[in-house]
């Protein structure tokens, strides 16, 4: 029964008639990956965009820090979210153990390095003489700073990418601290493992089909953007 | 002694007792100069003179570590510390090489009218490119064009924006004669027909001598000599200047 | 143009920004941590049997209906259970280790401990059954078999209630197991069953949890049933609202007394896989009653 062709049947199935239990998981996981990285692109692409172009005491170790987040297991910030949202710790009050917001501050530790450390290089590429010839047009500081960004833009878009890619296929550090809770913290990665575990091979089948097509599509997203981004229309 | 002075005078540019000092060691050094309204003012020296320390500070891209210059702009005169943005963007530059926004000619030709709020300066932005006979390439990328075109646009981009002060910092290095006579006669043109003020850097004496009604020359961030071009390569009353016009090393 | 390339992705990311905001509101479960008149949220922690197997999905509706509540299932081993409960994390525990359950209590950690329901363990394994232990009534003496024979023994190795079950077992027969045959996977039931299938290796499972595997496909056997020592007795704690302020004391006292109620029983009692029972109800008020 549980041959590969047959689960890959009934997900087929389970996804061309729209599933409600299918469709509901597949946008929870969006939901939580789209605050996630709206929240990561929000704190990560001006701190990226910042390191590139100022000098400060301390840059190097900061640096460093990024480059080692960009490195960090998923499930080490997940038990770090775990025992910050605990009860017994010190964000404990809060409640938000086993709930989206959980799921939500995790998928920003993971991601977020990865945004800032792609947008910094994304704006390094940038020609470090830009700024100050657009300066030497009348540009403000700060419009030059903007300029510069959107030359970057291709690279930020990437790294937001990729972000998302990490960030939605992620499953110990949303399993632990969203607990994969039923009609409320159970996303696609977290539901299949839990269907692969019942034996339910052709739903948990359905759900990584769907998860394989989300990156898919941010990826051909991706590509899309990147040839109207760099190519006149 | 800093206040600005509201009487039109002669001069564009008014420096006193400058210095710049990187890492302790001091770039530049002047005393005393003057720029003419309306004149073409080349600067030439050896490599690591000081002298794009100096067009920087012209253009308002740096501050001296000390002393003043003060600016005329829309037939007033200010400081450096107090020229506003609008008349600061009376002052345009071209560099050595080119940074362009990788976006159409067309838009980088714009850019500088829309940091003013001309959003609909098309016409001008048409002119320019027919100025610098780039008509053609209005919406090809810069990664596509040579070096050349791709100073050509540079000069576009300033010429739009209509500059009462234009400075020119080695605009013609490694490009070819064809461009570099382009761009000359641009930067002639400019001067003769609008009157604009142009101060020039470059390390080519043939250039300076083509272009320029003055030319100075700085050597490790002191002026040396400043004479009307013909006294200059004719006549020079610095040793050093002859050294430095007959070609001979100076170093 | 490119500068309404420039405008496309603005309000791209402006429409992902909205969505991202108004994203929150969409499943109806997610209010209620958010706002008072809505459900209350209850957190129960429990062992991954009772999900599993259906039985939660198959009762619950009928608190939340009736207490206007809003139950978030945790289903993880029974050791990570009395941690999470431990913690405070969870409001109510559903779990089966009876002698750590009752330490649970005497630590604290709840003020009491009620009797819920029972099935039992059985011993699986493959329909050949190398070890020759079908129709046995022993399982420690099955197991001194399964050991003697070498044949792949699958064990939960998760701290769960059913692995502390299985230790128990393995101390009864005298051997402390070791060797290539016995696997720690250190996962859930379902997972562990299935490990135990691709092997053809026996474990010790629930037997709710390989009823519901076996309607999926296993084709693993129930090859020793009916031990006294096999007894899986399933208690719940509300946690203690004295250690845990925070915790939703009384919403997990009123989960406590509608699980133990008669009528909850009855449909305990009625929860069926192929024509199956799985849980045998087994509170004070439901023995009383009858």
């Amino acid at each position: 029964m549980n041959t590969f062709v047959e689960a890959l049947l009934e997900a087929l199935r389970l996804i061309l008639t729209l599933d409600p239990v299918v469709v509901e998981i597949a946008l929870r996981s969006l939901q939580v990956t789209a605050i996630a990285l709206v929240i990561s692109a929000v704190l990560g692409v001006p701190t990226g965009a910042w390191l590139a172009l100022t000098r400060f005491p301390g840059k190097r170790l900061f640096t460093a820090f990024i480059y080692t987040g960009m490195g960090m297991p998923p499930v080490v910030a997940g038990l770090a979210v775990y025992l910050l949202l605990s009860r017994t710790g010190p964000l404990g009050d809060l409640g938000w153990l086993f709930s989206l917001r959980a799921m939500v501050i995790a998928q920003v530790i993971i991601a977020t390095p990865l945004v800032v450390g792609v947008s910094m290089s994304a704006v390094l590429a940038v020609d470090p003489s830009l700024g100050q010839q657009l300066r030497a047009l009348g540009a403000t500081v700060f419009q030059s700073r903007l300029a510069v960004l959107a030359e970057a833009r291709v690279g930020v878009i990437v790294g937001l990418v990729a972000g998302f890619g990490s960030i939605i296929s992620e499953v110990g550090a949303v399993m632990l601290v969203g607990g994969n809770i039923d009609g409320r913290t159970r996303v696609l990665t977290t539901a299949i493992v839990l269907e692969t575990r019942k034996g339910n091979f052709d739903l948990a089948m359905a759900l990584g089909i769907i998860l394989l097509g989300l990156s898919f599509l941010a990826n051909l997203v991706m590509a899309l953007g990147q040839g109207r981004l760099s190519e006149p229309s | 002694m800093s206040i600005p002075v509201t009487a039109p005078s002669p001069y564009v540019y008014q420096i006193n007792a400058i210095q710049q000092i990187y890492q302790r060691r001091t770039v530049l050094d002047l005393d005393e100069l003057q720029i003419r309204q309306g004149e073409i003012f080349a600067l030439v020296g050896p490599s690591g003179a000081g002298k794009s320390t100096l067009l920087r500070i012209l253009a308002f891209l740096e501050r001296p570590a000390s002393g003043q210059v003060h600016v005329q702009v829309d037939g007033t005169n200010w400081m450096q510390d107090e020229i506003p943005i609008a008349q600061r963007r009376k002052i345009a530059m071209v560099f050595q090489r080119p940074a362009l926004l990788s976006r159409p000619v067309r838009v980088n030709v714009a850019y500088g009218l829309r940091l003013r709020g001309n959003y609909d300066g098309k016409v001008r932005v048409e002119e320019a490119l027919e100025r610098v006979s780039l008509t053609h390439l209005a919406d090809a990328l810069p990664r596509t064009l040579s070096g050349g075109e791709m100073q050509r646009v540079a000069v576009a981009r300033t010429l739009v924006l209509e500059p009462q002060i234009l400075i020119l910092d080695e605009p013609t290095a490694n490009l070819d004669p064809t461009n570099v006579r382009i761009i000359e006669e641009l930067v002639q043109d400019q001067n003769q027909r609008f009157g604009t003020s142009i101060v020039l850097v470059t390390h080519n004496i043939f250039q300076a001598r083509r272009l320029a009604d003055r030319v100075a020359l700085i050597i490790d961030g002191k002026l040396v000599e400043v004479a009307a071009t013909e006294d200059f390569f004719e006549n020079p009353k610095d040793p050093r200047t002859a050294a430095f016009v007959s070609g001979d090393l100076i170093y | 143009m490119p500068t309404r390339n420039i405008r496309v992705w603005l309000i791209f990311i402006l429409t992902l920004s909205l969505l991202a905001c108004a994203a929150p509101a969409t499943p109806p479960a997610d209010q209620a941590a958010e706002s008072d008149s809505d459900p209350q949220r209850l957190i129960l922690a429990t062992t991954t049997s009772t999900e599993n197997s259906g039985l939660l999905a198959f009762i619950l509706p009928v608190f939340e209906e009736q207490y206007n509540a809003s139950v978030d299932v945790v289903a993880v081993g029974t050791g990570q259970a009395l941690e999470i409960g431990e913690a405070g994390d969870a409001d109510v525990l559903l779990v089966h280790d009876r002698s750590r359950e009752d330490i649970f209590v005497e630590a604290g950690n709840a003020p009491a401990r009620y009797d819920v329901m029972y099935n039992d363990f059985v011993i699986i394994g493959p329909a050949v059954d190398p070890a020759g232990i079908r129709g046995m009534e022993d399982a420690a003496a099955a197991f001194a078999l399964i050991a003697e024979a070498g044949s792949p023994f699958v064990s939960r190795g998760d701290d769960s209630g059913t692995h502390s079950k299985e230790l128990s077992i393995w101390a009864a027969a005298g051997i402390e197991p070791s060797g290539d045959w016995y696997q720690a996977a250190g996962q859930g039931m379902g997972a562990v069953i299935t490990i135990a299938d691709e092997q053809q290796g026996y474990t010790l499972s629930d037997r709710a949890t390989f009823i519901a595997r076996q309607a999926e496909g296993v084709s693993l056997e129930v090859l020793l049933e009916g031990d006294e020592a096999l007894f899986n007795p399933y208690g719940v704690m509300p946690i203690s609202a004295e250690r845990h302020p925070d915790v939703n004391a009384e919403l997990a006292m009123q989960f406590v007394e509608w699980l133990i109620s008669v009528e909850t029983q009855e449909m305990i009692a009625s929860f069926e896989i192929n024509g199956q029972k799985l849980f045998f109800p087994d509170s004070d008020a439901w023995n009383a009653a009858q």
